[in-house]
């Protein structure tokens, strides 16, 4: 739990959210995040995100259960119990291949689904703060965390300069909690 | 900034002006409004059908497999039959969703959703005929390999029956996952411009606490392009496993290598036709007009149109194989289904697959709604058809005629298939009231390129000659270089 205070900008144009991404980050302010309706793209790279590399957990995982099934399968046919069906080979790998490819689709989907949901924090009960209540409708919402030395006039009148039809000051929590959502929290900042 | 363009001959997805707000509204709303008198007389009447399915298959449990007119020369009727015509539809929702996706075409975000939710209930619905069909149903965990007191004796690995099981099992949950994957941003929508308590609570629960932030959405594009990934040949596995079930046996009529391909051709073309069934009412009953579009029921009708001629040639090339073969059971066999007892299904199969999809390569009748509706109810009948084709009329003449019988269904067969209708439209009935039908963070996404009015905004940039164009659009980057130097 770590409650911080943040300045907030909300832009109703992806066009006009890109530049004013990049100048913020030029101009030194804390770049907490940029919240948005869609998948924009483009927005990770300007914001400043690495590439994600879910693709290569869904790959592990996808070796993990053709591993898993063929190994399985061949085990039990070859030395727990061998059963002779119509005279075929025990070990037949033709007949394997269809579960084969099963569980390995299987394996990376679920895998790579629960990885993402723990990377991205998402889970039922989980609850995380909205800084603006239409960003997840028509606004971009930009957000920058404010540092010890940071002024609030300051930061909201460069914010006003990128194209923010709405700015404002919010004090709130920065991770996620177990809550609901029809409860509404009210935060105040630790003295000092 | 970078150009937004697609060409304005190629048909908007999204009609009218819409902003994103609009978007919103115009999605979300129907979730906040009380459901319409239709809504309720159709819920109530599925949930009579879910009854009358819920008691069938009671009896059936309860009084054994013998209450099915099924014997010892007929093993497979309606209830095999059933199963392949709700698994064949159970596959457009993810061949639109997952393959549609890897080939970038837009259309897809207006009608992925609520193909996907039909997908998931059509392999409910699915699900329920080999389980049933097992008759002790309590020891249907059997078919599962876990250590057990018998050896430990494991399941057959080679058989295409159990292939099935793990195939049906990883489809569904596959396709599961990426449905609700791609929910969980909607939901957030839903959750956040909500006034109620209880939809706040219960769409906060449903959304995991999505609050759309840019890291989140990047993973989540990487995640719904690997799922497509991986959907893709799953979709295409899962009625090939299918068809194994018939293809690996020895019965003529069955014993084919087209099976895979005619059988992945079928499921597509019955999987489409009923999206088109679906689609028709809910955008009438929905108000989303806009958004499912006659250019979508028209790319629709266009893949019915290929896939139904695609069965129409698998049907022609086993005739002929037939012929060609010379075995005369296999000769028997196909001669027995165009003109011997159950005649009438096998040109019930054939005029409403081959022929009247035919219709469509008229221009006028694919972008006719009626006419659509029409023909996704009788490219199903089709298809059902099929199935009991394929099944039944393979199995009543046996090897010896001594064996030969007629089958018919008995009213607890009916009454089971008319029950997994129930629950399809129960569940689908209780989708299209909470849940956003239309994908709308996709949409919005696609909007400034594939909305109507922002396509009219590029009218005046096709006037432009081409090396006019170009030397504006040049200088406009130099420009911006030179303003970032000078930064």
């Amino acid at each position: 739990m770590a409650i911080k205070k943040f300045a907030v900008a909300a832009y109703d144009d992806e066009e006009v959210l890109f530049p004013a991404v990049k100048a913020v980050r030029k101009s030194g302010y804390k770049l907490h995040e940029v919240y948005t309706p869609f998948a924009v793209h483009g927005l990770d790279a300007v914001v400043g995100h690495k590439e994600s590399d879910l693709h290569i957990a869904g790959f592990i995982y996808g070796i993990t259960g053709t591993a898993t099934a063929l190994g399985f399968m061949s085990w039990i046919f070859t030395g727990d119990w061998p059963m002779n069906f119509g005279g075929k080979p025990h070990f037949a790998l033709p007949a394997f291949i269809p579960i084969t490819f099963e569980l390995t689709v299987l394996f990376s989907a679920v895998g790579m689904v629960l990885t993402y949901c723990y990377l991205n924090q998402i889970m039922p009960g989980v609850k995380k703060h909205v800084f603006h209540k239409r960003q997840t409708d028509d606004f971009f919402t930009l957000v920058i965390e404010m540092t010890g030395d940071t002024s609030d006039i300051e930061v909201l009148d460069f914010l006003k300069t990128t194209g923010a039809i709405e700015t404002k000051v919010e004090v709130a929590e920065s991770e996620w909690w177990y809550g609901r959502w029809d409860k509404k929290e009210n935060y105040e900042l630790a003295a000092g | 900034m970078h150009l937004k363009y697609e060409a304005t001959l190629r048909e908007p997805l999204v009609n009218g002006h819409k902003t994103y707000g609009q978007v919103t509204e115009d999605i979300i709303s129907p979730i906040e409004r009380k459901p319409g008198r239709m809504w309720y007389v159709g819920f109530i009447f599925s949930l009579i059908l879910l009854a009358f399915g819920v008691f069938s298959v009671t009896w059936t449990v309860y009084w054994g497999i013998g209450t099915w007119g099924l014997n010892r020369t007929v093993g497979w009727g309606w209830d095999i039959t059933n199963f392949v015509w709700w698994i064949g539809i159970g596959h457009a929702g993810t061949l639109i969703s997952a393959i549609l996706l890897l080939f970038r075409q837009g259309w897809r975000t207006g009608v992925n959703r609520a193909a996907e939710a039909m997908t998931i209930f059509a392999v409910m619905c699915a699900g329920m005929f080999p389980i049933f069909h097992m008759g002790r149903v309590w020891d249907g965990f059997f078919v599962l390999p876990y250590p057990n007191t018998r050896g430990p004796l494991w399941p057959n690995f080679n058989s295409a029956l159990l292939w099935d099981v793990f195939a049906i099992s990883t489809y569904f949950t596959v396709s599961l996952l990426f449905w609700y994957s791609g929910l969980i941003p909607d939901f957030a929508t839903v959750r956040d411009r909500a006034k109620t308590k209880f939809r706040k609570l219960a769409y906060g629960f449903a959304s995991f606490g999505w609050t759309g932030s840019s890291k989140n959405w990047q993973r989540q594009e990487m995640l719904a392009l690997v799922l497509a990934g991986l959907a893709t040949p799953l979709v295409l596995s899962v009625h090939t496993i299918v068809s194994f079930d018939f293809a690996t046996s020895v019965i003529p009529g069955w014993h084919t290598t087209i099976f895979p391909p005619y059988f992945v051709a079928g499921a597509v073309f019955s999987g489409f036709a009923m999206v088109n069934s679906l689609l028709v009412l809910t955008r009438k009953i929905l108000h989303l007009e806009d958004y499912i579009t006659i250019g979508h029921l028209e790319a629709m009708n266009k893949v019915i149109v290929l896939t139904g001629s695609i069965v129409g040639i698998a049907y022609l090339s086993e005739l002929f194989i037939a012929y060609y073969s010379r075995s005369i059971g296999e000769m028997d066999e196909f001669k027995w289904r165009i003109l011997g007892p159950y005649w009438w299904s096998y040109w019930a199969m054939m005029t409403c697959n081959v022929v009247s999809p035919q219709f469509f390569w008229i221009k006028k009748l694919r972008r006719n709604v009626t006419f659509t509706f029409i023909m996704s109810i009788v490219v199903n009948i089709g298809m059902w058809f099929e199935r009991f084709v394929i099944i039944v009329t393979s199995l009543y003449r046996d090897f010896r005629p001594a064996a030969w019988v007629y089958y018919s269904p008995t009213w607890a067969e009916v009454g089971f298939y008319l029950g997994t209708f129930g629950l399809f439209f129960t569940c689908y009935f209780l989708f299209a009231k909470y849940f956003p039908v239309v994908a709308v963070a996709e949409i919005k996404f696609n909007l400034k390129t594939s909305g109507e009015s922002y396509k009219k905004q590029m009218l005046a940039i096709e006037e432009i000659p081409n090396d006019e164009f170009f030397l504006q659009q040049q200088a406009a980057h130099h420009h911006d270089l030179d303003h970032e130097h000078a930064h």
